[in-house]
This record gives C-alpha cells, structure tokens and sequence, in this order.
C-alpha cells in the first residue's frame, strides 16, 4: 500500500444560516480516488475552486471526509487517535509564509512542531539544525522572520515540517504569493528534499513550470480528478487543459503551435532543450537531404 | 508614526542582556519602575540613569533606536509636563497674566518627564533585549504557580506571544491600507478630533477583516503542526539560571537599597 491513500473522497462544505442551521451544502470533492507511493513527487494542478486545496487538508486531516475514506500511512483519518501520528507523517506547507510561521526568530518556529511532539531539548536542537540546512537557511537562524523575503520565509515553513521528519510534505500552493526568484527557491529546495531524503511530495499548485518534473501529474476541476498521467502525458494535451482553463509551460504551447503549423515534433515537450534539440535534429535532416540532392 | 513604535520589537544582538534569563529581566524591569517612583531627589535620578545607562550600553541595542520609540508618547510627555508646570503651587518664579510658573512646578515636570522617559526605555529595553517566546517563557515559568488556580497560563503567554508576533505585521498592514486609502482620496489629516477619527474607519474594518483571516490561518497552521495546547509539549530553549543571572539579582538589591538609602539618608540630613 502507498503512502497516502484515497478511496472514494467526497467533500461538503456545509452552509449555515445566521442561526447556525444548515442551509444548505456545496461540494467541494466529488469521488475522488487516487494513491501515492512513497518517495513519489506528486502534482496536482487545477483552477481555482478545483477542490485542490479541500484535498489538502484531508491528508492532513483539517478536513474529515464527508464520505469515502483516506490513509495516510495506513492509518485511516476519520478515527480520532490517528489524528496526531497522521499530523507528524504528514507535514503541510500553506500559501500565505506570514500566516503560518509561528516563532519570532527562524529557529525558534523551526522548533515548534518538534516542541508540540514532546520531542526532548537536545534532540530538538539537532532536528532544527539539520532541517535549516536542508532547507539553505541556517545563515538566518538567529533573524526575525519578518525581515526576510517571501522565498527565504516560504523554506522557513518547509525547515518547520521537516523538522518534523515527515515521509510526507504536502504544499499547498506554496508559491502563490511569492515572485519568481521566490518561486524558484522554493521549488529547488522541495525538489532536492524529494531526491536527497526522499520526501514524499505533494505538491498543488496552478504554475505549470513547477510541475515539469513531478513523477506524476492530477488535474482537478469541479472536484474530480480529470487527467491524471506523467507530466508528458498531461501536457500532450494541450486542448484539453486549456477546457480545464490551464496554461500549458511556454515551451510546450509553442511546440503544439509549431506542430499544429506543420513542424513535425513529438508530442508533450516540456523544457526548451527538448524543443531546441529537436528543431536541431530536423534542421540537420533537412540540409543532410539537400546536400544528397 | 507607526514604525516609531518600538515597544514589542526585538533588536537581535549579542550582548550578556541578551543572553540573561527572561525571568531576571522581567525581575529587573519590575525593579526598576518601581525604583522611579521610591525617590523624589535628584541623587536618586542619578544612580537611575547610571544603571540605565549601563544596562543599555551593555545591551549593544543603539541609543538612536531606543530613543525613536520615545517618538510615540511624546504627546503625552507634552501634556503631563504642561500640567506638571503649571498648576503646582508653590515659590512663583515668573508670572504672565494668570499663569504662574512655580519652582516646584518645574521641578515635578521635569521629574515627570524624566520618569516617563525612563520608564518607557526601561521597558522597551526588555522587550528589545528578549525574545518574545522568550518574554512570555518567562512569563509562563514566572505565573506558572497559578495554574493550581486554574488560570490557563500557557494559553495566556502563547496568545501573547502570537500577538507581539503580528504586531509588525499587522502595522505594516495599516500602512498599506492607508496609503491604498489615500490613493484613492481619504484624507486622514485634515479636521478636528472626531472628523479624524471617524475617517479611521475604512482603514479599521479591512485590518480587523484581514486579522481575523490572518488569525484562522495561523490556527490551521498550528494544529497542522501538531499544537495540541501545553500538555505534553516540550521547550525548545527551557529556562535555566545561570550564574550570571544570580548576579544580576544581586545587583538588583544592590541598586534598591542605594536607591533607598540614598533616599533616606537625602531626606534626614538635608
């Protein structure tokens, strides 16, 4: 059994009046089934109001599904003594770095998740060492975290879950508010805990740059999983993502307009490289045949 | 204006203040407003200044940057000395139509002055030298016999702790909603008292609206992390004394009892 896994997921915000009765009931996941293998990096994609954000919080158990089941770990979510072992195995990172960095100095919101687990001072200290330096940020440790920029506050948040030695990191959208440097901070530094420690990662996002090197992509809309596949796969179909109101990475659009125009290319290019590489190639056919001539 | 208020910020640098226990700097603060308002002569002015000047010489906290918070309370400084002068009876020096100038009048404003001066650094000096968490560990291990009262002691200095956290935050808010408001018109400066502070309106109901978003993330962001209250939880840094501490004690008597002496000794023999 894979790490995570979810069986028939169906989510109901409930809307209450203003007495607190229930008015009525919108779905946010409609039958989701999906199952991630540990040391996997995993993206899901989808537009706003998709439900990728309510699947988040159900594996980290903010959310209790309304039907179906989720495993994290093999431990099932809606059973109430999971709750804490389910929180430490799998960590979240949330999209506003402010709202969610608890300490006054780096270090010490490193500390407080190790802290809440009754983990013992010496121990605790290791922990956040080692974790600001997977995340490159331990020059920062004495600093206050609102003097640092919006990437640097963003490994911060990672440094606090994986201090938590996780197997799982989910993040959700974690680089919505950040600018491009940012963004690829962040995005380096989830890439390189999934490679060197071998992190299980979750990452939802609405940047196809940030998905190029998932193992395997999810597009969600309207609460349901619609495309799911390794990112070639997805991204091959550009006409279909841009029904779901996605952005295909730059690279793979001008690929599919070339193609569309005639160029022959293979399907789902995703870094400039390959496109370049197989411009080449034609190109050097094209003047080896009329050398021939 | 906003950012001149340095009550709650700290100022990271590496100075034995900084490195003192909390509770001793809690201890020492305590001390020394308490001191301020023991003596009513100058000598006892002087033995305040020299320990307040040392403690903030030896915090490495620049006195520029003390000085900037003063900025926030200098209405009421104006206020309580104007009052101080002018209505204290007394020795007239000098008299314009019915306002009377007093010696004593200038004596008390100027004493106000220097108490509240000194009272806003003293403790803006702890805040500046501690670290929240490590302001409100203190407090937490120095309230702690209060939990057999039921008084929910860790849940107070973590609510205080978030709070001085957002503190920076939430200004830095402000002034964006303000200068957004501006952008579009608002005029904060302009009108009498009440006009002012009706047109603080707009900028309280989005920043109230923005904190209390603020706030529902950080819950969900706590409890991701496991926060489940102070039960079973351990310390990061837990607090100990160290022999330093134990000698910041005993200067704290040290300085009392001068203050004190100093006092009596001034009021029997002069």
């Amino acid at each position: 059994m894979g790490i995570i896994k979810i069986k028939q997921l169906v989510h109901d915000y409930l809307k209450h009046d203003e007495e607190g009765n229930i008015e009525g009931s919108s779905r946010a996941i409609n039958k989701v089934s999906l199952e991630v293998e540990k040391g996997q990096f995993i993206a899901i994609l989808g537009h706003n109001g998709s439900g990728k954000s309510t699947l988040a919080k159900h594996l980290n158990v903010i959310l209790m599904p309304t039907e179906g089941s989720v495993w994290v770990n093999g431990k099932d979510t809606s059973e109430e003594k999971n709750l804490w072992e389910i929180r430490q195995s799998a960590g979240m990172v949330f999209q506003n770095p402010d709202n969610q960095i608890i300490g006054t100095v780096v270090e010490e919101d490193v500390g407080f998740g190790p802290e809440n687990m009754g983990i013992p001072t010496e121990k605790i200290w290791q922990r956040v060492d080692k974790a600001l330096r997977s995340v490159n940020m331990i020059a920062y440790r004495h600093h206050s975290p609102n003097k640092l920029s919006g990437g640097q506050k963003q490994r911060v948040a990672i440094a606090g879950v994986v201090a938590m030695r996780p197997q799982c990191i989910i993040l959700d959208e974690p680089t919505a508010m950040l600018d491009p440097l940012g963004r690829k901070e962040v995005i380096e530094t989830v890439r390189e805990l999934n490679e060197k420690e071998n992190v299980t990662v979750i990452l939802i996002t609405h940047y196809m740059e940030e998905v190029i090197y998932s193992d395997r992509v999810f597009v969600m809309d309207k609460g349901e999983i619609v495309l799911q596949g390794s990112p070639k796969e997805v991204f091959s179909q550009v006409e279909r993502l841009k029904q779901y109101r996605l952005d295909v990475p730059q690279v793979t659009e001008l690929a599919y307009e070339l193609k569309k125009a005639g160029v022959e290319l293979s399907d789902g290019i995703l870094t400039t490289k390959e496109l370049l590489d197989e411009l080449k190639k034609q190109w050097m056919d094209r003047v080896k045949k009329e050398n021939s001539r | 204006m906003i950012r001149d208020i340095t009550i709650g910020q700290y100022y990271p640098a590496d100075s034995v203040i900084h490195r003192l226990d909390p509770r001793v700097k809690l201890m020492g603060t305590i001390v020394f407003l308490i001191s301020l308002f023991l003596f009513d002569h100058f000598v006892g002015y002087i033995i305040a200044t020299l320990f307040l000047g040392c403690a903030i010489k030896m915090s490495k906290v620049p006195l520029k940057f003390m000085v900037k918070g003063l900025k926030a309370i200098f209405m009421l400084l104006a206020i309580s000395v104007v009052f101080n002068l002018l209505l204290t009876d007394g020795v007239v020096v000098f008299q314009i139509w019915k306002i009377k100038v007093t010696q004593e009048g200038i004596r008390m404003a100027v004493f106000m002055a220097i108490r509240l001066v000194y009272l806003i650094l003293g403790s803006s000096l702890m805040t500046l030298t501690t670290t929240p968490n490590d302001l409100t560990d203190g407090m937490e291990k120095a309230m702690s016999p209060l939990r057999k009262l039921r008084v929910p002691v860790h849940e107070i200095s973590m609510m205080m702790s978030i709070a001085l956290r957002f503190i920076p935050i939430l200004l830095e808010e402000t002034d964006k909603i303000m200068k957004a408001q501006q952008a579009r018109g608002a005029d904060f400066e302009s009108g009498n008292l009440i006009r002012r502070a009706k047109s603080m309106i707009p900028i309280l109901v989005p920043l109230f609206i923005s904190a209390f978003r603020r706030a529902n993330d950080l819950a969900m962001a706590m409890e991701a992390r496991c926060y489940r209250g102070g039960e079973g939880r351990t310390k990061m840094k837990p607090l100990q004394y160290r022999k330093r501490d134990y000698i910041t004690y005993g200067i704290y008597i040290g300085y009392l009892l001068a203050v004190v002496g100093v006092n009596l000794a001034w009021q029997r023999w002069m």
